[in-house]
């Protein structure tokens, strides 16, 4: 057996440390009480402890975005849990969104509900709708496998097939049934391009995809992902089980695919969202509490709750 | 949690107390301690093991100190008893046992005496010994128990022979002039001996070719005959008897049955000729108490004086009886000889059943593990064939025997081949019954480790693969599968291994004594699946208590187990090895 977990020696993210851009962190430099006021008072939380409903604080700034996906009136139950409350949000084309909140605030939720992928689970029930690209997700007599072929998705753990790096990235073209070589070929080779992994592995193409450290795996399931040229990209915490070089290369990979691609991404890091999304929402127990420009968001929220979350005053 | 939850030494209690109940308490605790360190524990289980191995390693040891030496060519000693018998043989078994005194009264005077010397010297024991004495033909016995207290005298002459024939068993003896094609040779002599190894080969050569006649020849003349009835039958059968066409066929028969006579014919004369060849060419031997005997040379196997050989002349005789065990046929009711068809006949028995097994197995488990939504009835079907497993062989026999043979092979037999009736075809037992009958008895062994394995693929796999936009069959076929084969071939490996050393069910479905014919030969459709086959659990069953010659047969017993088990070993490796080869491929590493 090969040893588990990736090993030092074959770790191509530690051949480049990544470059760090961004905004200054949140967390070391606290936006003032005097920049930026909070509009209410911190009472939202209270109001969804009394089971009141919440109207969303989206920034009149995104209004006018060309929206690649929007979420109406969304609902979620598990059986007897109600995981998300009326979710509206309209995620802009070509730019970065992240979402942010606590722990099971529901934001994995939401981000597989884009692709479905709850149909998987039992005892799931929706409400509200979904439309990517104007089409619905949840009407009546969607094909679902054809829908997710729109849609790219990582996840939290770097998830790569067992077979090929080369089989791995061409993935959705095989279940496709493309055979053509070239077009197989040129697509793995953009695709891992794409992922800047493909200086790394373009000699071992053949070679087992899990004996790549985990930086590179969940590279190449970003290069799996983008290789079916999807119109949404969803990107469940991809640097969480990552060590923090390779979660920079992520990082900088993210900020390259921006303008191309409409990324949807979960993360629990504070820095991560500020310093790679334009826009940010920031969710509490199944509602969405505050959506808008990142800058905003983290310099000035409107809401005194986004401000103490951003801040790590609490969560 | 806390660093002091992973603290491995006791915490000492804070002395609040007086010191003597401090005391106490440490001393409690230390006792549990003990028990939570698991020292015992690791006795017992450690100890389990130990015995578990012992156990094997004995039988292992029993089954090859026995099995090994079977064909290491012994001496042969002649001895003469005080009561003036002599024989001469090799010595199979040494013990020493009390004799009463009843038997001791029984004896005549002087051999009382005798053994009383030797009761009273050997510690109330009598040693004593049996010989594979041999000529059956002569003596009408095969061993013989010899007291040691009964020997007067005990040599190893040096020309005994010890000659393996093809009937009546081992043959011991002194040549006295070899007969060849009119010439003698006068013996025992080195030039003698030379001159016999040269005729045995040409006798064997001859008889060989007479062999071959009467197998293949004369076997396809009769088939051909065979067939052409078959065609009358069948057109008999589908036009009536009355009709033109069975008289066409019936010319037809009669026309080659006749060019087939003329055929046989030559070959039979050619086989007279072969025989009168071979009559002229003979071994003159005198055995120990005397006695002339004549063996013709085409009836001995194999022979050597035993008490000249050294250790490369023993290493060679070794070697060529293990080459007969391998790859002869047996003979004298399987005591003798080889069992090529048993090993030919339990390696395609169980690479059949594999075969069957595995892709069937691995499609249930499927359906159980993957498409079947869990609930009672799922679990119902999975303790049923959790329970399946359990059940006896003998009764998968009874099921094989009932249903394959008589029901499934019946009608088969009715439908297809209703010209061979009442003779059946496959409504008997046979390779491909046994075969079902085993794979059924196999299925559980399969099942069960492949939902394990189809359990064990990460679910995040499977979801990457949805939300590829891969369809359930999809996701199974290209990312399950591959993924849980390791698993898929423990399952495969285990059926092997069961189904190789299955024994009671093959019993009613196919396995027979004495094959005729090997399933696979040059004939044509070349797989034959209706014939009954050789098995060596069975042969193993009928040598060591279907046999008339049991003492002769038992090291036998010992031999062909070891056979069997190096063969399960074999069949095992090689399936292992096909295990690793894919669990690098396709689990590089655990995620």
């Amino acid at each position: 057996m090969i040893p588990a977990g990736p090993s030092p020696a074959i770790d191509g993210d530690m051949l480049l440390p990544a470059p760090r851009r961004g905004l200054p962190s949140p967390t070391m430099q606290h936006p003032s009480p005097e920049r930026s006021t909070p509009s209410r008072p911190a009472k939202v939380f209270e109001a969804i402890a009394r089971n009141e409903p919440h109207v969303t604080e989206t920034h009149l700034s995104l209004q006018g975005d060309d929206a690649v996906l929007e979420v109406e009136q969304f609902q979620l139950h598990y059986g007897a849990m109600h995981a998300l409350h009326n979710i509206s949000m309209r995620i802009p084309r070509g730019k970065v969104t992240a979402l942010i909140g606590p722990s099971g605030c529901g934001k994995s939720t939401l981000l597989r509900s884009v692709n479905r992928m709850n149909d998987l689970i039992d005892n799931v029930r929706i409400g509200g709708s979904m439309r990517l690209n104007g089409d619905p997700i949840y009407a009546p007599g969607v094909d679902v496998i054809e829908l997710r072929k729109r849609i790219g998705m990582v996840f939290q753990k770097p998830n790569p097939f067992p077979m090929s790096i080369f089989e791995n990235v061409i993935y959705s073209l095989r279940i496709d049934g493309e055979s053509d070589k070239r077009v197989l070929a040129q697509t793995c080779e953009e695709s891992l391009r794409a992922a800047g992994l493909w200086e790394e592995v373009k000699d071992r193409l053949q070679d087992s995809a899990l004996r790549l450290s985990g930086g590179q795996q969940q590279r190449l399931c970003i290069a799996r992902a983008i290789a079916a040229e999807p119109e949404v990209l969803l990107l469940d915490e991809p640097c969480s089980a990552l060590d923090p070089i390779a979660t920079g290369r992520i990082e900088d990979l993210i900020e390259e695919l921006k303008g191309e691609y409409s990324i949807l991404m979960v993360t629990h890091n504070m820095q991560q969202a500020s310093r790679t999304s334009d826009c940010t929402a920031f969710m509490y127990l199944g509602r969405l509490i505050e959506y808008g420009p990142t800058d905003d968001i983290f310099l000035q929220p409107h809401l005194r709750e986004t401000e103490d979350y951003v801040t790590g005053r609490f969560g | 949690m806390t660093e002091l939850e992973f603290d491995p030494k006791p915490r000492v209690a804070q002395p609040t107390a007086g010191p003597a109940r401090s005391v106490r308490r440490r001393d409690k605790r230390r006792a549990t301690s003990l028990f939570a360190h698991g020292e015992p524990m690791v006795w017992l289980t450690g100890g389990a093991l130990g015995l578990a191995l012992a156990m094997i390693s004995t039988l292992l040891f029993v089954v090859i100190s026995r099995g090994l030496p079977t064909f290491w060519p012994q001496p042969v000693v002649e001895i003469v008893t005080h009561g003036g018998e002599r024989f001469a043989g090799e010595v199979a078994l040494s013990e020493s046992f009390a004799l009463g005194p009843e038997a001791l009264a029984a004896l005549p005077e002087q051999a009382a005496a005798r053994a009383r010397a030797e009761l009273a010297a050997n510690d109330e024991q009598i040693a004593r010994r049996m010989l594979r004495s041999g000529n059956y033909d002569l003596t009408g016995t095969h061993f013989r128990w010899v007291s040691d207290f009964e020997v007067a005298e005990e040599s190893t002459p040096e020309w005994m022979l010890c000659v393996e024939r093809l009937e009546w068993g081992r043959f011991y003896g002194v040549p006295t002039a070899l007969e060849f094609d009119g010439r003698r040779t006068d013996g025992p002599s080195e030039q003698m001996w030379a001159e016999f190894e040269r005729a045995h080969a040409q006798a064997r050569a001859t008889w060989d070719e007479r062999r071959s006649i009467e197998e293949h020849d004369i076997g396809r003349l009769a088939k051909a005959k065979e067939e052409a009835r078959l065609a009358v039958r069948s057109a008999e059968l589908a036009h009536g008897a009355q009709s033109p066409e069975r008289a066409a066929a019936e010319r037809e028969a009669e026309a080659l049955s006749a060019e087939l006579d003329e055929e046989m014919r030559a070959l039979g004369e050619r086989i007279e000729e072969l025989k009168a060849l071979n009559a002229g060419r003979r071994l003159l031997v005198r055995t120990a108490d005397g006695a002339q005997a004549t063996l013709p040379l085409e009836q001995v196997v194999r022979a050597y004086p035993a008490n000249r050989l050294g250790a490369f002349d023993k290493l060679a005789v070794y070697a060529s009886r293990v080459e007969e065990f391998l790859l002869d046929s047996p003979r004298e009711s399987n005591s003798e000889g080889g069992v090529f068809p048993a090993i030919f006949g339990t390696v395609l028995m169980t690479l059949i059943m594999s075969v069957l097994v595995v892709p069937f197995g691995v499609l249930a488990a499927l359906y159980l593990r993957e498409y079947a939504r869990p609930g009672p009835l799922v679990s119902a079907v999975r303790i049923a064939i959790n329970n399946l497993a359990g059940v006896p062989s003998i009764v998968f026999g009874v099921f094989g025997v009932g249903f394959f043979c008589y029901t499934v092979g019946g009608g088969l037999d009715t439908w297809l081949f209703p010209e061979r009736l009442p003779s059946p075809t496959f409504g008997t037992g046979g390779l491909l019954w046994a075969s079902l009958t085993l794979a059924l008895l196999t299925l559980p062994v399969v099942i069960v480790p492949t939902e394990e394995a189809l359990a064990a693929v990460p679910r995040s796999m499977r979801e990457g693969s949805y939300a590829c936009g891969a369809t359930k069959w999809q996701t199974i076929w290209r990312i399950v599968l591959p993924r849980a084969m390791p698993g898929i071939m423990t399952g495969a490996i285990l059926a092997l291994a069961r189904g190789a050393g299955e024994v009671a069910p093959l019993m009613l479905v196919g396995a027979s004594k004495l094959a005729e014919e090997l399933p696979i030969d040059g004939a044509f459709p070349y797989l034959h699946p209706e014939r009954s086959f050789m098995h060596l659990g069975f042969h193993i069953y009928d040598l060591g208590f279907q046999s008339q010659n049991s003492e002769a047969a038992k090291p036998m017993v010992y031999t062909t187990t070891l056979l069997l088990i190096a063969l399960v070993v074999v069949l095992n490796v090689v399936a292992i090895w096909i295990r690793a080869r894919l669990r690098r491929r396709f689990q590089g590493a655990q995620l």
